[in-house]
């Protein structure tokens, strides 16, 4: 294991830094994947999405399967450096083989993960990872990419960080499959739990569809955190029974191939362009002569005829 | 544009609960563009080459208060090696009274960094030995 664990590590570099190499070796590891149930945590700063990922990684090990673990914190914006914190509480995770941890700083992608997060996941599901966790950064209410990214989205919240009105904003809370209320040992963990409740019964109530479990957990204790990883089981279970997991993975593959198509031909126009001929229409833009919309037509069609 | 990024873990072996350098320090390096995987207080050697290697780091700076120097950095060395770790670049801070300092560059600690040093000097070596090793330059 500690050979593959090292050129793991080395892939996922590659695939980080967008090294030419890295798309080989993704070629090739790409019929191996598809078989890890991927796992998405996300949730504010300070909730203990950190800490709830420790004791699930603890829970399954207890049930012989191992895990892999992608943990995405912010790049400064300023400086293009990141602090990668999230080992710091999982350190009891250390000396399992059966055990892979990843920091990655998220490059300025603005979703939540990193352009490269779910590269590294193929990495560790080819690798053979039965459950891939992957954490974002502390969310607030629009990183949602997650619930592209993962199977079954957990949602963590914790007692005092938001009314009911929040609760019924669109973004974040929608794209939980499972709710984590943790901390639950604190006042108002009852509250948050209700209004999560409401939140839910809006969406009505439909025959065969999933309603998102909520579970508290302290997860400093592990208290709740089996019952938990039960339901994000349950939940992977529903997806496969309902046929709905085939039609997520052709989602997510269809954004994939799209985004893929977006950034090749954008690469391939900018390197079909005359030296000088892209800096010439941002200044003409700048200083309003024309609109970036003629612009960007206009460098779209100009070798077509 | 695709770049390779240098990473490098801040990690504090030992039992010494102080870890306020080390933080300077990971910060210092952040803001010099670096990714920085803080693993925090009371690792074993073991658990800092165990997350070296997972996180395919350039670098390990150890911050060592404790004393125990002369027997935390030789582990340190003595697993990168025997996990073929060993282009990994080491360095250290702390309290390292400066009769053990040859002995601990003779082991393969490239820089070691007392108190009073600024963090530009770490930040500028850190960068100077890891743009020399990309470069396929050998180290003196």
């Amino acid at each position: 294991m500690a050979g593959d664990a090292r050129a793991l590590a080395r892939l996922i570099s590659l695939v980080e830094d967008e090294d030419p190499s890295a798309r080989a070796a993704l070629a090739i590891l790409y019929p191996r994947t598809g078989r890890a149930h991927l796992v998405g945590i996300t949730g504010a700063p300070g909730t203990g999405k950190s800490t709830l990922v420790n004791e699930m990684a603890k829970v399954y090990r207890r049930r012989e399967l191992t895990v892999g673990i992608v943990a995405v914190d912010p790049t400064s914006p300023f400086s293009g450096g990141a602090i990668l914190g999230d080992r710091v509480r999982m350190r009891e995770l250390a000396g399992d083989p059966g055990i892979f941890i990843r920091s990655m700083a998220t490059r300025g992608s603005l979703g939540g993960l990193a352009r490269a997060t779910s590269d590294a996941v193929k990495v560790l599901d080819a690798a053979g990872y039965d459950r891939v966790l992957i954490e974002t950064v502390g969310a607030g209410q629009a990183e949602v990419d997650i619930a592209k990214t993962a199977h079954t989205t957990i949602v963590v919240e914790a007692p005092g960080f938001g009314d009911d009105i929040q609760a019924i904003k669109a973004g974040i809370l929608e794209i939980a499959d499972v709710f984590a209320v943790n901390k639950a040992d604190r006042e108002g963990a009852d509250s948050t739990v209700t209004a999560l409740e409401m939140m839910l019964d809006l969406n009505g109530t439909q025959v065969g569809r999933w309603r998102p479990p909520i579970i508290k957990t302290v997860a400093i204790r592990g208290d709740g955190v089996p019952d938990l990883v039960d339901r994000v089981e349950a939940h992977y279970d529903h997806l496969r029974d309902s046929g709905l997991l085939a039609r997520k993975e052709e989602e997510r593959v269809r954004d994939e191939l799209v985004a893929l198509l977006q950034h090749e031909l954008t690469q391939a126009l900018l390197a079909s362009l005359r030296p000088g001929e892209l800096d010439e229409w941002v200044r003409r833009v700048a200083r309003r002569e024309a609109d970036p919309y003629a612009a960007a037509q206009s460098l779209v069609h100009r070798r077509s005829r | 544009m695709p770049e390779e990024k240098i990473r490098i873990l801040i990690a504090k072996p030992g039992l010494d609960g102080h870890d306020r350098g080390a933080k300077v320090i990971a910060r210092a390096l952040r803001d010099a563009g670096m990714e920085v995987i803080y693993t925090g207080l009371r690792q074993t050697p073991e658990m800092i080459v165990e997350a070296a290697l997972q996180e395919d780091v350039d670098a390990i700076g150890l911050s060592i208060l404790s004393g125990a120097h002369m027997t935390l950095f030789p582990r340190v060395i003595q697993l990168l090696k025997e996990k073929g770790l060993d282009d990994v670049l080491v360095f250290g801070g702390g309290i390292i009274p400066d009769q053990d300092v040859p002995e601990l560059k003779r082991l393969g600690v490239r820089g070691i960094f007392g108190p009073g040093t600024s963090t530009d000097t770490i930040v500028e070596f850190v960068r100077e030995e890891i743009r020399r090793h990309r470069a396929g330059e050998p180290r003196q």
